[in-house]
């Protein structure tokens, strides 16, 4: 009840015009503030927004960063996802729990420190990875516990490899707070490209160059874009939204680009609002990610003050376009895009049903065009490049360069940007091999919605046509690479624990079936499993991927479906631990 | 319907308006496409995916545009790969469904099997057993067995009260959110939410009290498996023992159709209301009752109830057999000439209206309406809202009035229905938003759906109402939003007006009432379907009451009683009311309770409620509505009317009582011009109506009953009959000067009926004085002290609540809570109360 101080105040008083989409930036604030949002609290963001109390309660709960609970405003997150696990993550949050005489979920006894082990942090390249508040840590071990906890680690930071760099042409090397430094790298040269050349123009070049959505969905970029440019509706409620919310277990792709190129996003944006007629621009990050937060709104900042958003843009009249940052708040089912309009406008992450589709009714229910980060960039890079030169590299089917997300137990994990046509023994070799001289057991590709594969099957060409004629889904592009150390049960035991953590409730298929998915799961990875065990993962799999609402259920059970079809001998109730 | 389209479904083709969904679609072919989640009245959201159905569509050639044709002449069809939810699709030209097929079965049969896996299965002690959803579906569409584990189910809080009137099963709970959605899109009270997430994710409440809504009775109707219980019926009774009685719902003027089910109490042996249910009617209440409907009802059965007759012998009220007290009546009435003045409460059916009436004017007696305190009902039967409305009718081509009252307090359905038409949240094709114009001396919720909301100061009701009118024709007002509120008056095709009285005395009520019939009259919105004027009554059958030919009693009892030597008061407590009779009268009370006016009577005679007997009440759209008899009568209690025949045979007016209720309204329909025509059995009519909400189901609407017993009729006004009703002059007055009180109208008072309902006791409003903070501290009280408010000489005790809301120099006091009973705006003082010594 003490909670009232003048700064949360006013900061109501600022926002309380623009109502309920401003209430997830409002319990960022209460966070930043005070730690966690108290019943008093959100009482008065319910008053202040004209949020009814009982949603601001259910939105509060629904996001894993945002609590009831007196919680302390350092909270360490040690991620506990297979990258992090299979490189010692639990023995790092023992050392923790040891160093701070707390269990994980607790605060500590003077209020300062809350510790939790948490879903993928996106930074699996630095494997086991943890932020303490907002600074990020990788590569740590019992031994660098107490350096971490004094705040004595360097932050991580990850280099780009491949060839030819066009997606991460500037990564690593420019300056990303600087406006300047970007302009000196060649930066906005391809938007002053674009404006030269009619909408209609670029969009056939994009058509041309197989640019599709590299969030996993794969949707023609051309294609959405042209339905939202054609929309019914005015440029002022036509929205570009980014989708940073880049949460699918391995995938760290689009943090190299927020963190160390971030106006190539915003070029990368304003080319799209170009290209479709939207005025209204933005960017939804992951709340793990608040380097690339900062940096963005840095970005954002630097790039209104120069021109490059606002009004008359590069001088041109009426085009006029503008970006507003949101930042997540730990729910994974917000990179779904409905999921995401609807964490937007300041409610909890329920995907909606489809259709209508975003292309006439995404945020607030109007015309958008909602794009994975790489995917902007690409098609950027696609307009800076050359269509002939983008063409040239890649197969037919799948031209161009792609980003991928190599992690686990190879030499040198990181982002690798290749041509299309590589295999995927290309790509392990790139990253040095199975580190440590050990064997390969398994490759996670895709993401935790992926599939796995196995040694047998490194020959694959990473192109769209290849992997999906070996059913092996491309997704965000992530490499995940378990060597013969790795219990793959308690891999998939994770993975079912994700979903269970991650599924959102709105439909039953999804909300029952993660849960009984993670108890077998558990089961097969800890306990004595059941006779039927085998035959009712089948059977759940089969279930949610038919009948679930949005690609979270669908997909929920495809990369464990696979291993059992891979191993089948791992998941027999005989197997011994 | 402009635009129809034909879909096939299993084969069988439906012709549908447009927009319709495809499950409405299929079940106005009888095929019920089961669904949870779903539900007719609000706007599909998908969850449950048990309606899941294979959807296709014909396939167009990309070049011609045109339909490729199989070899026989019907189009090719594009299967979808993936199944579809039958609740979120709406049809299209050429659309075909799959109902049947083993992919749309096995989807089901796994849907229904998850849910049961984490279901408990405690169906032999759950209030829902036989009428619910889950276990209905279950038996239709489910597996035989389950694949799970019985003892591996989640176990979570079985009795969580949300609030005094709803209990949560978190076990039973599917998560469909049609109960957050109902009181969200359609309650206006969004105080249930979802907390947590995935398999965690619950229902929850968040005001104060829990569950703060008057519709938190529908949820448990609409949700689908047995979660949600009220605590008035929960561990009450099973579905299958329970008789059905149609029935209508007295307590406002919405006239709301509801169900009574009786079962006979095991240990009494008495037949109990176990639970009052809605009962469709689309035009009326659609499938919903608010919480006063379904929970006040314990008056009915209560054990205070009078049972026998009683005459005053040697002052004492002492039992006395019928035909002693009938006779002595007579006696009295006879001997009192033409010197007898008849007091007819306003929740009196028609039939006991009409023949008190003519018992009493038979005499050369007059009679009045009680409390009789609001005008208009002369102008209901003018320029009434048209015969043949339908509120949900109202859209974007509609202006909706709202002026001197609280709608929801007052009559919560027809705030719901307004609400919808305003905001259109629920399930509608058509999605067009009607205009809300709230007129009132101080906030109230409707405001906050208003598009033009005005504040006056009591007293310039009228006034506001003339400067409205001025607008509407052209004019510009001084107030900026009355000129624009006119402006949309003057471009709608419907006006209706919800005239109320609040802090009006009997004649500024006539004035206003007179000013809003001539705003309907010179904008031409009267005798035309979904223009004119809804009374918002106070009393449940004020209507009827005009409509019988009772007047008003407009003043003091003891103005109209005067000097009479003989009255009679029927479901009246004048002197309750804070009213007087004269001492040397011989006083006659029908009541059903012990009043203040009965302690003084000389004969009591037990009469029988509602639920006892048949009858009709007119609401204030004018549907004329039956009720039906439920359990037996109470002792010897008898209906009002025939006790008033009765008295007709001894005094010699009529040979013999009438055999029956029905005789008596068809007497009445002879001679009450408006109601010609009528008769029980055109009452008792039904049509078909949508959504339809039974067949083989049973869980579509929730348990609202189908309409069977009748869905009455709204009688004509006499502009709907072609006459042309006049707008007449009418002058208004200004602002009060000084500290005036006046009565708000709360749904949860403290009356004789409501107080039989102990489960509301909670939530019964208090006696609170509401103030400004200037005029609280002008008075030199605060918030939270107690004060004694003195009004029209009475004097009563009330605790200051000081809120912004309430207009300066005003003191707002709950109407039938605290010990003042006043009507107007009357001068007030305000004294605190000193502070008891060593407190």
């Amino acid at each position: 009840m003490s909670q009232t101080p003048e700064p949360f105040a006013t900061y109501l008083d600022e926002i309380s015009h623009r109502g309920r989409t401003m209430l997830l930036p409002a319990l960022h604030k209460a966070t930043e503030l005070y730690g966690w949002v108290s019943q008093d609290v959100q009482e008065q963001i319910s008053r202040a927004l004209r949020v009814p109390a009982a949603e601001v309660h259910g939105v509060v709960e629904f996001y894993s960063m945002f609590y009831q609970q007196p919680t302390a405003k350092r909270v360490i997150r040690v991620c506990e996802d297979p990258a992090c696990s299979a490189g010692g993550a639990s023995a790092v949050l023992h050392e923790l729990e040891a160093q701070l005489s707390i269990q994980v979920g607790e605060t500590t006894a003077d209020g300062s420190v809350t510790l939790e082990a948490v879903t993928c942090l996106g930074m699996c390249e630095h494997a086991p990875c943890a932020l303490d508040a907002n600074k990020p840590a990788g590569m740590l071990d019992p031994q660098s516990v107490s350096a971490f906890l004094a705040g004595e680690l360097p932050e991580p930071v990850g280099m780009p490899y491949g060839n030819p760099l066009w997606i991460l042409q500037r990564v690593g090397k420019v300056d990303p707070t600087s406006l300047a430094d970007y302009l000196a790298m060649g930066g906005y040269q391809g938007l002053q490209k674009a404006i030269a050349q009619t909408p209609e123009a670029l969009l056939e070049q994009l058509d041309a160059s197989g640019v599709l959505g590299r969030g996993g969905a794969q949707f023609p970029t051309g294609r959405k874009w042209r339905m939202v440019r054609q929309a019914a509706g005015t440029p002022q409620n036509k929205h570009v939204v980014v989708n940073a919310d880049e949460s699918e277990p391995g995938t760290f792709k689009d943090r190299y680009l927020l963190e160390e190129d971030p106006f190539a996003l915003i070029e990368a944006t304003t080319l799209a609002s170009y290209v479709i007629g939207a005025q209204q621009g933005w960017i939804f990050v992951r709340g793990e990610y608040p380097r690339a937060v900062a940096r963005l709104q840095n970005a954002i900042d630097q790039a209104r003050a120069a021109g490059w958003l606002g009004k008359n843009i590069l001088g041109q009249k009426g085009f006029d376009f503008d970006i507003e940052l949101r930042v997540g708040a730990g729910a994974y089912i917000c990179g779904e895009e409905t999921a995401l309009f609807e964490a937007i406008e300041g409610k909890r992450g329920f995907p909606r049903i489809k259709p209508p589709f975003p292309v006439t009714h995404g945020l607030f229910h109007q015309p958008t065009a909602i794009n994975n980060v790489e995917t902007l960039v690409a098609a950027l890079a696609v307009i800076n490049v050359g269509l002939d030169a983008w063409k040239a590299v890649g197969t037919e089917k799948s031209p161009g360069t792609k980003l991928f997300c190599v992690s686990g137990h190879v030499a040198k994990p990181g982002v690798y940007e290749l041509p299309f046509a590589s295999t995927l023994a290309d790509l392990l070799a790139l990253a040095g091999g199975v580190a440590n001289g050990r064997q390969l057991q398994a490759v996670l590709m895709g993401g935790a919605a992926g599939a796995f594969v196995a040694p047998h099957q490194l020959d694959l060409r990473l192109t769209y046509e290849d992997t999906r004629a070996a059913n092996v889904p491309l997704g965000s592009g992530v490499v995940m690479v378990f060597d013969d150390s790795v219990d793959l049960r308690q891999v998939l035991y994770e993975l079912a624990r994700f979903f269970k953590h991650e599924s959102c409730g709105k439909c039953f298929p999804c909300q029952l079936g993660s849960q009984r998915q993670y108890e077998i799961l558990d089961r097969l990875a800890h306990h004595t499993p059941y006779t039927q065990d085998l035959q009712t993962l089948g059977n759940i799999g089969y279930t949610m991927t038919k009948t679930s609402l949005c690609g979270l259920g669908q997909t929920a059970t495809s990369a464990i479906s696979s291993a059992v079809r891979l191993w089948p001998h791992l998941l027999n109730e005989n197997a011994t631990h | 319907m402009a635009n129809e389209i034909t879909i096939k479904i299993d084969g069988n083709a439906v012709t549908v308006p447009a927009g319709t969904i495809v499950v409405d679609a299929a079940k106005r072919i009888g095929n019920d496409v089961p669904v949870f989640c779903y539900h007719p009245k609000m706007e599909p959201v998908g969850m449950c995916r048990v309606c899941l159905v294979e959807m296709g569509m014909p396939r167009v050639d990309r070049e011609t545009r045109q339909p490729v044709l199989k070899a026989d002449g019907t189009p090719e069809i594009d299967w979808m790969p993936k199944l579809v939810t039958g609740c979120t699709e709406r049809v299209r030209p050429g659309m075909e469904i799959r109902t049947n097929s083993e992919k749309v079965k096995t989807a089901r049969q796994e849907i229904l099997e998850f849910l049961l896996t984490s279901h408990p299965l405690d169906c032999p002690i759950c209030d829902k057993g036989g009428e619910c959803p889950l276990q209905n579906l279950t038996i239709q569409h489910g597996p035989g067995n389950s694949r799970f584990l019985v003892n591996e189910k989640f176990h979570l809080d079985k009795h969580v009260p949300l609030g005094d009137l709803i209990y949560l099963d978190r076990e039973r709970c599917i998560q469909c959110a049609r109960c957050i959605r109902f009181q969200e899109d359609l309650a206006d009270d969004p105080v249930l939410g979802f907390d947590e997430r995935g398999r965690a994710t619950q229902i929850v409440t968040f005001s104060e009290p829990g569950f703060d809504s008057y519709f938190s009775g529908n949820t448990t109707d609409i949700c689908p498996v047995g979660a949600l219980t009220t605590a008035d019926f929960r561990f009450g009774a099973r579905a299958w023992e329970m008789q059905n009685s149609a029935s209508i719902c007295n307590a406002c003027p919405v006239g709301c159709n509801t169900h009574l089910n009786t079962r006979r109490d095991g240990l009494s042996g008495n037949f109990a209301i176990k639970r009052v249910m809605p009962r469709q009617n689309e035009q009326v209440n659609e499938l919903w009752i608010c919480d006063k409907g379904r929970f006040g009802h314990h008056f009915a059965t209560s054990p205070d109830r009078l049972s026998v007759p009683q005459i005053r012998k040697k002052g004492q009220l002492v039992q006395a057999t019928w035909d002693e007290a009938l006779s002595l009546i007579a006696e009295k009435m006879q001997a009192a000439g033409s010197s007898i003045a008849g007091i007819a409460g306003e929740r009196l059916a028609n039939e006991d209206l009409f023949t008190f009436r003519k018992l009493i004017e038979g005499q050369g007696g007059k009679i009045a309406a009680f409390p009789g305190e609001m005008a208009g009902g002369d102008w209901v039967q003018q320029v009434g809202i048209a015969a043949g409305s339908n509120l949900s009718e109202l859209g974007g081509d509609s202006v909706i009035v709202v002026v001197a009252n609280d709608l929801e307090e007052s009559a919560p359905i027809w705030w719901m229905r307004v609400h919808q038409a305003v905001e259109k949240k629920g399930a509608t094709l058509d999605k067009s938003k009607a205009s809300l114009i709230v007129l009132n001396a101080r906030p109230t919720k409707a405001e906050g759906s208003a598009n033009y909301a005005i504040h006056y100061a009591y007293g310039e009701e009228t006034a506001t109402v003339q400067a409205l009118l001025r607008a509407a024709q052209g004019n510009s007002v001084e107030n900026e939003t009355l000129t624009a509120a006119g402006k949309a008056i003057a471009n709608a095709k419907n006006l209706v007006v919800f005239l109320g009285n609040e802090g009006l005395d009997y004649a500024d009520s006539a004035a206003l009432a007179q000013a809003c019939a001539n705003l309907l009259i010179e904008t031409g919105h009267v005798g035309k379907p979904n223009n004119g004027l809804i009374a918002v009554w106070n009393k449940g059958n004020t209507q009827g009451a005009w409509d019988m030919g009772l007047r008003p009693l407009a003043g003091t009892t003891a103005n109209f009683v005067g000097k009479s030597k003989f009255i009679w008061t029927a479901a009246a407590d004048p002197i309750g009311d804070k009213q007087t009779l004269p001492e040397d009268t011989f006083l006659v009370v029908s009541e059903l309770f012990e009043t203040a006016t009965s302690r003084r009577a000389d004969v009591v005679l037990p009469v029988q409620s509602f639920a006892e007997r048949e009858g009709t009440y007119t609401s204030g759209e004018r549907r004329v509505q039956r009720f039906y008899p439920a359990v037996p009568a109470r002792g010897e209690s008898r209906p009002d009317w025939l006790i008033f025949s009765h008295v007709q045979v001894r005094v010699g007016q009529i040979d013999k009582a009438p055999v029956s209720t029905s005789v008596v309204f068809s007497q009445m329909s002879k001679e009450i011009s408006l109601y010609n025509g009528l008769n029980y059995r055109a009452l008792a009519q039904t049509q078909e109506q949508f959504p339809q909400i039974m067949g083989e189901d049973k869980y579509y609407g929730g348990t609202a009953f189908e309409n069977s017993a009748g869905l009455g009729v709204q009688v004509r006004t006499s502009a709907d009959l072609g006459q042309k009703p006049a707008s007449r002059s009418v002058s208004s007055r200004s602002a009060i000067d000084g500290l005036t009180a006046v009565l708000t109208q709360k749904l949860y008072d403290r009356g004789t009926l409501l107080m039989r309902s102990y489960l509301l006791h909670p939530r019964l409003a208090l006696p609170v004085a509401h103030l400004h903070a200037e005029t609280a501290a002008m008075l030199g009280v605060a918030d939270g002290e107690d004060v004694q408010v003195q009004v029209a000489g009475q004097k009563g005790k009330y605790t200051v609540c000081v809120s912004e809301d309430t207009p300066q120099n005003v003191v707002l006091l709950p109407n039938s809570v605290g010990a003042l009973n006043f009507v107007g705006a009357q001068p007030a003082e305000v004294v605190k109360i000193a502070e008891t010594v060593g407190a």
